[in-house]
């Protein structure tokens, strides 16, 4: 009844090409970001950001980010742990101040805002990603998708055994130090909930937005074209090369800075082999097929499910039926799997192609004819 | 009159100009197999060029060549006065040479609009960080270039499929939208792979309606390879002819109509 384009006239290419073409969806966008910036904040405890929040908005970039590679592009990534350790480490190495040799002398930059911080981890991640995605000019589907999880081993490896990353801690771990924004503490243990989750959701504000005009415009074409038919795109004149590696840039980018938050901001100190493995790349794979390959919107949806769905099941489970934890994890598990087994049978193009449907059905309602 | 380097004008009006592109003694080779063996023959500016054979003549092989996707073993392809380097083929795309496939090759995940709008990448050159605030020139480019994009929309007539996904239309909209795509770029020659197979007599009469009407308005050079003889004959200024990768024959459909190697080309010649 409310949800319709009919009198909705667009007068001008520029409201006919937004984001929310139809009023409704416009201001539900709108009080989506009203009460995200000044309802959640004020209600919020540590255990709704900690369990739910932080693991959604982080994810959520990192979701949007392999979907703009893979979704977008059609360039299969298993690098994502990988990409997102370099984001952390590149992150903790900037927060703490780079150390640097210059003819024999140690020089040590300043330690950098957190906030600069999380941006340069993007940006040195959007470089080893370009790296690692220039085999993607020879090799495509699968056997990519192989070349990309070399990627992944070879980051954790490296991780691993420089000890420079790291800054020669003897534990081989690295710790997020306090580090504030206009004087409020965004990582270390004085964090307050609050602060955290704002943090997070400044980045994931900003990069849906810019993900979302990158994906309407010229270059979000280009990298479609590549993905449906790679030789008509080159033919019209596309440059592959070019259409490719910004789109493994830009994807780095977004998943350096997922994981320089998910290091800094949520886990406070991280071991590389567990905080980033090759679990963490078919997460958010997963998080990108359930949610919608293509979809920004797709992005958030399989984020959620996935963060959600384990929280809402041990919390039915435990709290609810009063299972033993043990029992309770394992069973988790095993739901979630076949959840989204069956999920993908009933809508193999993910949550996003159901709410597409839905909108659909939405316009017409109530007056089906 | 062929002979006129500065051009002539048609019994219907319309003016060709001069020599916009020439093949010179191109052989292409796949391994042992010779596709294209020596063939000569020149584009005129603002003329429609077909070129026939039966199956197998290499017909798809030139267009290949012209639009940079198979580079020739020996010959020369001057394009606009100039003998053209190596390319590969989204640098002649963006020399202004635009194509369409002889099987379909849409971007099926994305809409008409979006589909045409990327015929336009040659105009649209905003930087990432543009692009990505949506301000300054991103912005101006998308509503300018999707000004010119609706003009064609208009002229090809499909202003009602605007915003269906290409996978959904039927093969002879996509036809159409193949060949807006390529308008789209302004090219100045536009290659056009058997734009009429497998379509029926009315679809055919609406599609050569549009190749003439290209023609004719925008002055695009077009470049035809068609199997249908009447819609060859009815359209174009000049045919050239090839069989097994040989060229047998080329000048005005009249010519070639009672060329005698073209006619044992396609009728077959009795073996005594």
């Amino acid at each position: 009844m409310f949800y319709r384009e009919a009198g909705d006239f667009k007068t001008s290419y520029v409201d006919d090409g937004q984001t929310f073409p139809i009023r409704f969806d416009r201001y539900r966008y709108y009080a989506v970001l009203v009460v995200a910036f000044a309802v959640v904040p004020f209600v919020i405890n540590d255990y709704w950001v900690n369990s739910i929040f932080l693991p959604f908005l982080i994810y959520a970039i990192a979701a949007i980010g392999l979907n703009i590679l893979t979704g977008y592009c059609g360039q299969v990534s298993l690098g994502t742990g990988g990409f997102m350790a370099v984001g952390a480490y590149a992150c903790y190495k900037f927060m703490t101040g780079v150390d640097i040799w210059i003819g024999g002398e140690q020089y040590a930059l300043p330690p950098i805002n957190i906030f600069f911080s999380v941006i340069l981890a993007g940006i040195v991640t959007a470089f080893v990603g370009m790296l690692f995605g220039l085999p993607s000019l020879r090799i495509k589907g699968f056997y990519l998708a192989v070349a990309t999880l070399a990627a992944q081993f070879f980051l954790v490896w490296l991780f691993n055994k420089w000890e420079w990353s790291f800054n020669y801690s003897a534990s081989g771990q690295i710790n997020a130090p306090e580090r504030g924004v206009f004087g409020v503490a965004v990582t270390g243990p004085n964090t307050h909930a609050w602060a955290a989750y704002l943090f997070c959701l400044v980045f994931l504000t900003i990069l849906a937005i810019m993900a979302r005009n990158l994906t309407r415009g010229s270059m979000g074409r280009k990298w479609m074209a590549i993905r449906d038919m790679d030789i008509a795109a080159e033919i019209i004149g596309v440059n592959p090369l070019r259409a490719k590696l910004s789109a493994f840039a830009v994807s780095s980018f977004y998943i350096g800075i997922a994981g320089a938050l998910f290091f800094a901001v949520y886990l406070g100190a991280a071991e590389v082999g567990e905080a980033f493995g090759i679990s963490k790349s078919f997460l958010v794979l997963f998080m990108v097929i359930v949610g919608g390959l293509g979809s920004v919107f797709g992005s958030f949806a399989g984020a959620a499910f996935l963060v959600l769905l384990p929280v809402l099941l041990k919390n039915v489970l435990v709290s609810g039926l009063g299972w033993p934890t043990d029992l309770a994890a394992h069973l988790e598990i095993m739901i979630v799997g076949g959840l989204i087994v069956t999920f993908l049978i009933l809508e193999p193009h993910g949550l996003a192609q159901l709410w597409r449907v839905i909108k659909e059905k939405l316009r017409l309602w109530p007056f089906p004819h | 009159m062929l002979d006129a380097p500065e051009g002539y004008t048609t019994e219907d009006g319309r003016k060709i100009g001069g020599v916009v592109m020439e093949m010179k003694n191109i052989t292409l080779r796949f391994g042992g197999v010779v596709a294209i063996k020596d063939i000569s023959f020149d584009i005129r500016e603002g003329e429609i060029r077909a070129i026939i054979g039966p199956n197998g003549a290499g017909k798809s092989s030139m267009l290949n060549v012209i639009s940079g996707f198979y580079n020739p073993q020996e010959g020369e392809v001057w394009y606009k006065g100039a003998k053209r380097p190596p390319m590969k083929p989204y640098q002649v795309a963006r020399q202004g040479i635009a194509r369409t496939f002889q099987n379909i090759a849409l971007f099926d995940g994305m809409s008409v609009l979006d589909n045409i709008m990327t015929g336009r990448i040659r105009q649209m050159n905003a930087g990432l960080f543009s692009q990505a605030l949506w301000k300054g020139r991103a912005e101006r480019e998308e509503v300018e270039n999707r000004g010119a994009v609706e003009k064609i929309i208009d002229f090809l007539e499909i202003q009602h499929i605007r915003k269906t996904p290409v996978g959904r239309l039927p093969y002879g909209l996509k036809k159409r939208v193949e060949l807006a795509r390529a308008l789209a770029a302004e090219p100045s020659i536009l290659l056009l792979d058997e734009p009429m197979a497998g379509m029926n007599v009315e679809e055919k009469e609406d599609m050569s309606r549009f190749v003439l009407d290209v023609n004719d308005e925008f002055g695009t050079t077009i470049v035809l390879i068609e199997h249908d003889m009447g819609v060859v004959m009815d359209l174009s200024d000049r045919v050239v002819v090839m069989d097994y990768g040989r060229k047998i024959g080329d000048g005005t459909p009249d010519e070639v109509r009672t060329n005698q190697a073209v006619i044992d080309a396609y009728l077959g010649v009795a073996h005594d």
